[in-house]
């Protein structure tokens, strides 16, 4: 028999629908939940399985009793109502508590402050989420960061004011100074200039300015910050400062100059190496004895400083995953336009690589916002902190589900959001294969 | 020979711009290049005038592409002298981003950089190297883009495009810095069969403008057609150079013969 029959197509088909069995509703069941025995077994135990914990979990939530004056009333009301002696939860405690879950022992009559706070973030920070807010933002994105300390902590406005006053002084130097001094002379005023600065002058001038135009708010002490508050200003203050650091951090590691490189390594490693849990009590404790003495410096702040060092050492892993992906013929095509290093970087090396590290960056800031909740060990109050002290009440003693579902809760809202904004961001920054 | 190279040879080139002067643009003297230990470039001498076409061409790790690397410094040499432009290659950085700034660069995988648009590609450098304003460095990329033939994709991302679409973009992204030597390094060798004539085509318009080029490349139509030398390069060191004619129907060297047989062979 001959094999290679010659053949010629005359007509081209056409397409046809497919078959019934083989579209909408029953297909997709067919192939997602019944496409073999083990298939349509394991459906119908997974299906029996969350009946059972929604069917004790759900009346459990939804009869809950939200108004009563303590546990112990909570009860009396739940007896009365269920005398089938079935337990519903008691959201009482959270209708009593929430502004102290929300704001810990801050000033009541000023929750308007960290309100006011939160909603300048949000604005501050728009321009650098999406592209389509107008660009004049940023300039609240400059400011917020002392409007923020102020609004939070009170006192005079002249400290905020002075302290921003350093960062000009830099930008002015570097502005300046390169064209007259060289880049390295400039490099090096930029950074030492405004650190003498704050160490010398920016104490006595806040001090000067503020005793010929006192103005300012009413001052809070860090001892009355608490919740969810001292979480976000802890955890936002980390992000924000952490991510900069890292990536100056994963470009050192990747260095060739030498005492760069090793600096960065010793740094990350060391960092890395350590729980922060010690780096914590290190920032609350051992930090005092290499101050001098009689400069008080602020625990939130020490700790911010430790969380952001500890993520940044991740992040920089992370980024320096990222640099790692990258073609060499980036570099290189890069440096065939005649870009130089810092420009090649900002341009094209980073742009490509931290969209490759957005994952892995979202879940370091995830973990550093979930960590904030160590720092109930140095002392400071943040929900798990609150729901101790809420708990220490002769009221609300022996409540403890409520008030971890709702932290719980809280925290997941948060982390959620970063995690769909990041996957919002890939899909948005996906611009074909190379 | 393959269909690339016989339609690059169906082109008539016009040779009236095709002019070398007595200027030098790239002067290589003494030049070695050690990878490690290993002796990778040997005391090479090599002077090129404006205006001159130059193919080279050897087997691979011959170190050819390592040789025109070393003329914008993607690799650094550790002796001998190479000065282009007047401007001698140094470690001096301020030199070295000069020298990348006249001298455009093709690559054989394009490097074109995805994450912009085809025309942010060929707009950055001038914008962020020369400080053009973004208005004329847009026009300069669009007429370099019409240049190519590929205006209409401006606006797509590189990895909309196909191989040899991406290679006529990176020669626009390098033109847009108006230089005055281009190197090529394999440009085609990532390419199927149809989209090497397209990249062809756009350098031998370039050649035909009197575009100082020295390329790496496996394209012996084009060698033939192009160029006014030829430089066969073996185990680091410049083996034999001529003009195109007689060093293909006349090699005198044994590798040359070699080397030609196996290449030109089928």
């Amino acid at each position: 028999m001959n094999h290679s029959q010659p053949f010629v197509r005359t007509q081209m088909l056409e397409a046809k629908e497919p078959p019934l069995a083989e579209k909408g509703v029953v297909k997709w069941m067919r192939e997602n939940l019944f496409s073999s025995w083990l298939n349509a077994f394991l459906t119908i135990v997974s299906i029996l399985l969350i009946y059972w914990v929604l069917d004790h979990l759900l009346p459990w939530m939804l009869g809950g009793i939200w108004n009563a004056d303590s546990l112990s009333q909570c009860r009396e009301i739940r007896d009365s109502l269920y005398p089938d002696g079935r337990d519903v939860a008691c959201w009482a405690v959270l209708s009593d508590r929430w502004h102290q879950l929300l704001f810990g022992f801050y000033p009541p009559e000023l929750y308007w402050r960290p309100i006011l706070t939160l909603v300048m973030f949000g604005a501050a920070i728009s321009p650098i989420l999406f592209n389509g807010v107008p660009r004049k933002l940023f300039i609240l994105t400059a400011i917020a960061p002392f409007a923020a300390f102020w609004l939070l902590w009170g006192g005079s406005v002249w400290m905020p004011v002075v302290v921003a006053l350093g960062f000009v002084i830099g930008w002015a130097v570097m502005k300046f100074a390169s064209m007259p001094l060289g880049s390295l002379v400039a490099t090096i005023l930029t950074i030492l200039l405004p650190v003498a600065y704050w160490l010398f002058l920016a104490g006595p001038l806040a001090g000067a300015l503020d005793a010929a135009v006192p103005v300012g708010i009413e001052a809070v002490q860090t001892d009355d910050f608490g919740g969810f508050m001292l979480a976000l200003v802890i955890g936002v203050s980390g992000i924000v400062l952490s991510l900069p650091l890292g990536i100056v951090l994963a470009l050192g590691r990747q260095s060739d100059l030498f005492i760069i490189n090793k600096c960065s390594v010793a740094f990350i490693e060391i960092i890395r190496g350590v729980p922060l849990i010690v780096w914590l009590f290190t920032a609350s404790l051992l930090l005092n004895y290499f101050l001098p003495p009689g400069v008080q410096f602020d625990i939130m702040l020490r700790v911010i400083i430790m969380v952001t060092l500890f993520s940044s050492a991740y992040i920089a892993e992370v980024v320096r995953g990222g640099l790692a992906a990258l073609p060499r013929g980036q570099y290189e095509g890069a440096d065939s336009l005649g870009l130089n290093y810092w420009q090649s970087m900002q341009l094209i090396i980073l742009p490509q690589a931290l969209k490759i590290s957005i994952p892995g960056i979202v879940s370091t800031f995830i973990g550093l916002f979930k960590d904030t909740t160590l720092v109930v060990f140095i002392g400071l109050l943040d929900p798990i902190g609150l729901s101790n002290s809420i708990r220490a009440s002769t009221d609300w003693n022996g409540i403890y589900w409520e008030l971890f579902i709702f932290i719980g809760l809280c925290f997941w809202i948060f982390c959620f959001s970063m995690s769909r904004y990041s996957q919002w961001l890939e899909r948005k920054l996906h611009t074909g294969h190379r | 020979m393959t269909d690339a190279q016989s339609i690059a040879e169906n082109r008539q080139i016009d040779r009236s711009h095709m002019k070398v002067s007595d200027e030098v643009a790239i002067d290589i003297s003494g030049m070695n290049k050690w990878y490690g230990t290993f002796h990778v470039l040997k005391d090479i001498d090599l002077t090129v005038y404006r205006g001159e076409r130059i193919v080279i061409c050897g087997p691979s790790g011959s170190g050819k592409s390592t040789l025109i690397r070393c003329i914008n410094a993607l690799e650094e040499h550790q002796q001998g002298k190479i000065v282009v432009d007047g401007t001698e290659l140094s470690n001096d950085l301020k030199n070295i981003d000069k020298i990348r700034s006249e001298v455009g660069m093709c690559f054989q995988h394009f490097n074109l950089f995805p994450h912009l648009t085809i025309l942010e590609n060929c707009t950055l450098a001038p914008i962020w190297v020369r400080k053009t304003p973004k208005r004329e460095a847009e026009e300069t990329a669009m007429h370099f883009l019409h240049k190519v033939k590929i205006p209409e994709q401006a606006d797509k991302y590189p990895g909309q495009l196909s191989g040899g679409q991406q290679q006529r973009v990176a020669i626009a992204r390098s033109l847009c810095m108006r230089p005055r030597i281009m190197l090529f390094d394999e440009p085609t060798s990532a390419l199927d069969p149809e989209m090497i004539k397209e990249v062809l085509d756009t350098m031998i318009e370039l050649a035909e403008e009197g575009m100082t080029m020295l390329c790496v490349t496996h394209e012996m139509g084009f060698a033939r057609q192009v160029a006014n030398r030829v430089i066969f390069m073996d185990a680091g060191q410049i083996v034999e150079q001529n003009e195109p004619e007689p060093f293909f129907t006349n090699p005198q060297s044994e590798r040359t013969k070699l080397f030609l047989s196996q290449i030109l062979g089928h």
